[in-house]
């Protein structure tokens, strides 16, 4: 259970918050506040006349868009209102506070009085005019990027688990599979690039495979590691009740190992956004990472502010259900921590 | 001594099968371990019989190879010399007609408690058609309530007797019990060594306990066997005929605690 205790301290500071969130968000006068910041913050973003050498086309849109959020809030306060989606709606108030203030000022200090530099700092509507007119675009990259993505993790994850189990559980594979690992493995998958974009006959693929290497790598490390750590205790008992190889493998190796496995998975997705991005920069012509590169040649910041939000979410959202799955998975073990 | 779901005489339940217990007979059975490169021989010549359904406890000073024995009557390891055999079959690999238990119950944690007591059967596919045979064994252990909680949410003798119906769910012929009761408070080990009584004059198996505790194997066997230091060799046997249920104030079993701890050059203390 060592290991799974690395994996909670990535997010005991959010437990920890939790927790004491729990207590003392019970205050409704919170929830209404909020409501009264956004719908502030929208009067502010349609009444205050923007910067006259601005033409920014949605600043109506984004304050309609403030005003929405607002109601939705003063709603919930004064319906008490259980949302089926936010069923904690009342937890969430502070944050609604705080973000309403930060884009009032956001919306200040650029659109209103222009005391941050232009292009490199838009105001909110420019982002929004982003989302809105490239979505197109934007959802392409969003798609390939997703596709490069799953591929590489899926393949990378497989071979690392049967790689790690095949050297956890055989002397030979082991004999022969660690001193390539020790030497290759520390290489970070990105120094592979240019040399993989020689070798494989697409960029796809190449990107793929470096995906691959790079998420292969931890899970391969830790599932090894956690099947050369399981009890022999367990082996000892599955014998004596009539075991065979193949279910010592199945019913005790792999599930005494998957905590362990977890970590490894969790390790190897972080690596994989991180090659994503490089690759798509480098070779691929499509995706987020493309998007990004491909707003910076044109100067348009807007643009690059909005697809790294959107690819946060993304990113974001991927952890969450890797984090979903390990709790289903591994509901049996005490004091999971929440992403 | 009420906080146990001890197993009451009137939950007997006609359906659980009685096995024959099996004679289990080692002959002149040596073992040694490697130790720095040096043979450490922990068994020298030990030559035993269990006649069917008998319990025979196995005494000796800490460390002395009591366990090796044991894991060599499952079939986990083999003996450097002699033989053993288990109703004149050899022992050569574990068999579900043997199971231990051990001191530690080792269930999985990551299955239920009905799923760790059918772990057995499912090993050797047959949960399909004996799945009622979890639930009766369960129900005997006193755990029914407890088939969906996970090992982590059970006491220390809830643990053990979860492992004790892990084993009895596959009708050993031979049990053999490994300190089992040695991790429990002394009022749960009570309580337990009263329920392993009366489950084995119930199923019928032989049964085959090692443990430190003197008034436990006098309690418990038909025979006590007290080994020497290591490499341990049998140096005495004690007959217990008391009849079952045995009544722990039976002055009689005092004289064979006594008789025992002589044996075990403790007499002194006595």
């Amino acid at each position: 259970m060592t290991i799974n205790s690395a994996m909670d301290q990535v997010s005991r500071a959010a437990t920890i918050a939790l927790g004491s969130r729990r207590r003392s968000l019970r205050r409704p006068w919170l929830l209404g506040m909020a409501a009264a910041a956004w719908l502030a913050t929208a009067l502010l973003t349609v009444l205050w006349p923007n910067q006259a050498s601005s033409d920014f086309d949605y600043t109506g849109d984004l304050a309609v868009a403030f005003a929405g959020l607002g109601a939705v809030l003063a709603l919930a306060t004064f319906t008490e209102l259980r949302f089926a989606c936010l069923p904690h709606i009342g937890r969430l108030a502070p944050w609604m506070l705080a973000l309403a203030l930060l884009f009032g000022t956001w919306e200040t200090v650029t659109a209103k009085l222009g005391l941050l530099p232009m292009p490199f700092f838009p105001p909110p509507q420019a982002l929004l005019e982003v989302v809105i007119d490239d979505r197109v675009r934007l959802a392409e990259g969003v798609l390939a990027s997703l596709r490069l993505l799953v591929g590489g993790y899926f393949l990378g994850a497989a071979l690392g688990f049967a790689i790690g189990v095949a050297m956890g559980w055989s002397r030979a594979v082991g004999y022969w599979i660690h001193p390539v690992l020790r030497l290759v493995g520390p290489l970070p998958a990105t120094a592979w690039l240019p040399l993989a974009f020689f070798v494989f006959p697409s960029s796809h693929s190449a990107s793929t495979f470096l995906i691959a290497l790079a998420t292969g790598f931890p899970v391969t490390v830790l599932t090894w590691s956690g099947v050369a750590s399981v009890s022999s205790a367990y082996y000892d008992i599955a014998r004596t009740l009539g075991a065979n190889q193949g279910f010592l493998i199945l019913k005790v190796t792999i599930p005494a190992a998957m905590p362990h496995v977890f970590v490894g998975l969790f390790m190897g997705l972080g690596n994989s956004f991180a090659v994503l991005v490089i690759a798509e920069m480098l070779g691929v012509k499509a995706g987020l990472g493309w998007y990004l590169q491909w707003a910076q040649g044109w100067a348009a910041y807007a643009n690059m502010y909005a697809a790294l939000l959107i690819m946060a979410l993304i990113f974001s959202g991927l952890i969450t259900l890797l984090f979903r799955l390990r709790d289903r998975l591994l509901a049996w073990q005490k004091g999971l921590v929440r992403w | 001594m009420v906080t146990y779901p001890a197993v009451s005489q009137a939950a007997v339940r006609t359906d659980i099968p009685s096995v024959p217990g099996a004679a289990l007979w080692l002959r002149e059975v040596s073992h040694s371990f490697e130790l720095e490169g040096r043979p450490l021989p922990v068994l020298e010549r030990v030559s035993l019989r269990l006649e069917p359904g008998e319990f025979v406890a196995i005494l000796g000073p800490s460390g002395c190879g009591k366990s090796t024995l044991l894991r060599l009557v499952a079939g986990l390891e083999f003996p450097a010399a002699g033989f053993l055999s288990l109703d004149g079959q050899p022992i050569n690999g574990p068999d579900a007609s043997r199971i231990i238990v051990f001191q530690d119950p080792t269930l999985y944690p990551w299955r239920t408690v009905w799923s760790n007591v059918a772990l057995g059967l499912e090993a050797r596919g047959l949960l399909a058609s004996h799945r009622q045979r979890v639930d009766d064994v369960l129900h005997l252990v006193g755990l029914a309530g407890f088939a969906a909680a996970y090992p982590r949410q059970l006491s220390g003798g809830m643990s053990q007797r979860a492992a004790l119906a892990r084993a009895l769910v596959n009708d050993p012929k031979l049990l053999i019990l490994d300190e089992p009761l040695g991790q429990l408070d002394s009022l749960t080990r009570i309580a337990m060594q009263q329920e392993l009584v009366s489950l084995w004059q119930r199923a019928g198996f032989t049964a085959l306990l090692v443990t430190h505790d003197v008034e436990e194997a006098v309690f418990l066997a038909s025979r006590v066997i007290v080994l020497s230091a290591r490499p341990a060799r049998v140096t005495a046997e004690v007959e217990n005929t008391r009849p079952y249920p045995r009544h722990r104030g039976d002055p009689h079993l005092a004289e064979l605690r006594r008789e025992i701890m002589g044996h075990l050059g403790l007499a002194e203390t006595w």
